[in-house]
């Protein structure tokens, strides 16, 4: 977590071309080991992740019941499209992902800022900042309910202090999703700021004694050095929130149920709702299509952002 | 880092022992000694667990050499999984405890469950309760528990003090809420935490429907009659829209909990709760004057000559195929559709209703809503709920009450979006006519 990476330029997600070269020294690639030690893990992986991969695309073709299933051609994709509360699951998962993916990205810097400049307390703080990540998701779900009730809980009673009306915040449509939003930050702030800390300490000294040497201040070292050369830091927590954003399901469904109505839907509940209901081939064909929506915003995505780290 | 990777190797130990000590359930073989052990599946309900206990104590006293362990698991859709999956794997125990009616055509009890059709089991089993435990023309279960009524739980001490009356129509019911509003007291119990408890004002409204359209379940499930085109069930929408327009809800609606529904209702804070009877019993030990302070009332309609209630019927114990124990099964499914097991259920927890079985009547010192219960079902003014009728039932009904209880939808929105939802699961379900 904490190798010092030689320059700036080579970071997360890109392969260093070096070692290519060498691999096909000899003509042709060359594996390090024997293939039968390679033979475990590939059935495992055979086993628990291909071959259902592969049998949820054709469960997604028929109306499965558990016992039984019949083959229905599209028809579930056309039903799981008619769903009406898609459009909301849709628009709500991006709203979702974009906020959580931002602040993370913000705060993440701040902190990552922060914790590696010379502070007493560092080493405790940056295990504060890191602790919400390691507790499960579900418990920070059931606490942050109880915290968020209208009138028992700690957060109106706190805001009561200083004289604001708090309200329903998961009861009310209106505050539901970005108060859920908002725990996920707070859960998930320490990854990206680990992260950060990481990119801010593979930068060299030399770029911050030159921004000295030109008289620059603690702003300057900041805009001009720390901010562009974690570029690559910012790629990986954008990628790392932005899918984790897309396909969150746990919080949501602790805090809220998707509710109150389908004000707070995202697709992983309006898929884990049809699992529910027991439409298993429907909520495999949502699956199948959650599938293909992450990877269409995702490649692109992480095209456009290497483009720009390359570039940098 | 150090403190993070040291953090780290304690949550992985805790995994580890964790992995270690968590075991299969699965059912025993039988013991040397001659005796059986039959595994029992139930929901962990509080009702639904001291009843399951009443009756196995009383089995066991009387079989020694049968042995019933009870298991438990969620209630809700959650549980419906763990029922589903168990039953497909196999895996199910040996007697299991699940609703009667729309969901239990879901089980596939053809494949799945043991065929009691004319069984001596059946022989104390109401004639009328056999529909429900019925797939094409097969019985699979005997009732246990009672029956519940659907529709408004009322705190009579709340009326005693307002001199109020029992509403026979609609309207009397918005009048005495506005008289119980202007006195401090919350009309209206929502609690919009536990989805499923949005639903009663729809669900319990079926008298009404049907009252209107005596035909309304076969068309329903026939695919031909819609709840957005028939007024008397669109009704049920409206319901929920007014009395939330009206501000007759309790504050923080939207994340209140059925239990804290019922303390209100029962401390007095609020007046009616719309809910299952069922909900009550549980409560009797911490609050004893439950029993004489909450009665029962079914929701009330346009005509007040038609005024009556909405059943629900009991849940039922069922036999999976895959049980070792047949015979035994049987014996105890006998006892649970006899008076004595009501009898023992009577003395652990207290009838919300009627039963379904013959010669096994309610106690005299019976709790209020089952007497109130008991006098709709005398007056011959009861229907039982659609999904009692009916295979068809939406799966997302209680999002979308939610939404029009919450002023979110308008009811008109809200039964269409339902007619939709309602014929997705009949295509998921295979019926024929959608």
């Amino acid at each position: 977590m904490t190798k010092q990476h030689a320059g700036p330029r080579t970071g997360p997600g890109v392969v260093p071309g070096k070692r290519h070269a060498r691999a096909r020294a000899d003509g042709r690639p060359r594996s390090a080991y024997p293939y039968a030690l390679y033979l475990p893990a590939a059935v495992v992986y055979l086993v628990i992740f291909l071959v259902p991969t592969v049998m949820a695309f054709y469960f997604a073709l028929t109306r499965w019941t558990l016992f039984d299933s019949t083959f229905v051609g599209l028809q579930n994709f056309r039903d799981f499209l008619a769903e009406q509360n898609l459009r909301i699951g849709f628009q709500n998962t991006l709203v979702y992902a974009v906020v959580t993916s931002g602040l993370k990205v913000v705060l993440g810097l701040l902190l990552g800022v922060l914790l590696t400049s010379k502070l007493r307390l560092r080493g405790f703080l940056r295990s504060v900042v890191f602790f919400p990540v390691l507790v499960s998701t579900v418990a920070v779900g059931i606490t942050f309910s109880v915290l968020l009730k209208p009138d028992t809980g700690l957060v109106n009673q706190a805001l009561g202090l200083v004289g604001i009306d708090g309200r329903d915040w998961l009861g009310d449509a209106t505050t539901a999703l970005l108060s859920v939003a908002l725990v996920d930050v707070w859960k998930g702030v320490g990854i990206a700021t680990v992260i950060y800390i990481a990119g801010i300490l593979s930068i060299p000294q030399d770029y911050y004694q030159a921004v000295a040497v030109d008289g620059g201040n603690a702003w300057h070292r900041f805009r001009h050095v720390t901010l562009p050369l974690s570029w690559p830091a910012t790629y990986s927590v954008i990628i790392l929130s932005f899918i984790g954003g897309l396909r969150t399901f746990d919080l949501i469904w602790t805090m809220t149920r998707g509710g109150p109505g389908f004000t707070s839907d995202t697709i992983a509940s309006i898929i884990y709702k049809q699992y529910q209901a027991g439409f298993y081939g429907l909520s495999t064909a949502g699956n199948v299509l959650l599938f293909l929506v992450v990877t269409a915003i995702v490649v692109p995505l992480n095209y456009f952002l290497g483009k720009r780290q390359a570039a940098l | 880092m150090k403190t993070s990777h040291r953090t780290l190797g304690a949550a992985l130990a805790a995994l580890a022992l964790a992995a270690s000590t968590s075991c299969g359930s699965g059912s025993e073989p039988a013991a040397g000694d001659g005796t059986v052990t039959l595994s029992f599946l139930v929901d962990n309900s509080q009702a639904t667990l001291d009843t399951a206990k009443a009756m196995a104590d009383a089995f066991m006293k009387a079989n020694p050499t049968i042995k019933i362990e009870t298991e438990s698991r969620p209630g809700g859709t959650e549980g419906d999984n763990i029922v589903k999956t168990r039953l497909s794997t196999g895996d199910m125990s040996d007697v299991f405890w699940y609703n009667s009616g729309s969901l239990l055509q879901a089980l596939n009890p053809a494949q799945t469950m043991v065929d009691l059709t004319n069984d001596p089991v059946l022989a104390k089993v109401q004639k009328d309760f056999l529909p429900v435990v019925t797939q094409a023309g097969k019985v699979y279960g005997v009732p246990t528990g009672t029956a519940g009524g659907g529709g408004i739980l009322y705190n009579r001490k709340v009326y005693e003090k307002l001199g109020l009356e029992v509403p026979k129509t609609w309207d009397e019911f918005m009048a005495n809420n506005e008289k119980i509003k202007a006195d401090g007291i919350t009309p209206v119990i929502s609690t919009f935490k536990d989805t499923w408890t949005s639903q009663l004002f729809v669900l319990g409204d079926f008298y009404n429907v049907q009252a209107a359209n005596p035909t309304f379940a076969q068309d329903y499930t026939a695919g031909k009659a819609k709840f957005a085109t028939t007024p008397a069930a669109v009704a049920g929408f409206q319901h929920l829209a007014d009395v939330h327009a009206k501000g007759y809800l309790n504050e923080g609606f939207g994340s209140a909990t059925n239990d804290q529904g019922m303390k209100m209702l029962v401390e007095g804070k609020g007046a009616h709760y719309p809910m299952l009877s069922f909900q009550l019993p549980p409560l009797l030990a911490e609050y004893p004057q439950a029993a004489t302070d909450i009665g029962f009332f079914g929701i009330p309609g346009t005509d007040p000559a038609k005024n009556g209630a909405t059943i629900w019927e009991p849940a039922g114990i069922y036999i999976a195929k895959t049980t070792e124990h047949l015979d035994a099964a049987k014996k105890f499914l006998a006892f649970v559709a006899s008076p004595e097991a009501a009898d023992a259920v009577n003395k652990v927890v207290a009838p919300a209703g009627p039963y379904r079985i013959e010669g096994a009547e309610l106690p005299d010192d019976a709790i209020q809503v089952a007497k109130d219960l008991q006098a709709y079902i005398d007056k011959g003014a009861t229907a039982p709920a659609l999904e009692f009728l009916s295979p068809v039932k939406g799966p997302s009904l209680e999002q979308i009450t939610v939404a029009v209880g919450s002023g979110l939808t308008p009811p008109a929105e809200g039964a269409a979006q339902y007619d939709k939802d309602v014929e997705k699961q009949a295509k998921q379900l295979g019926l024929a006519g959608w």
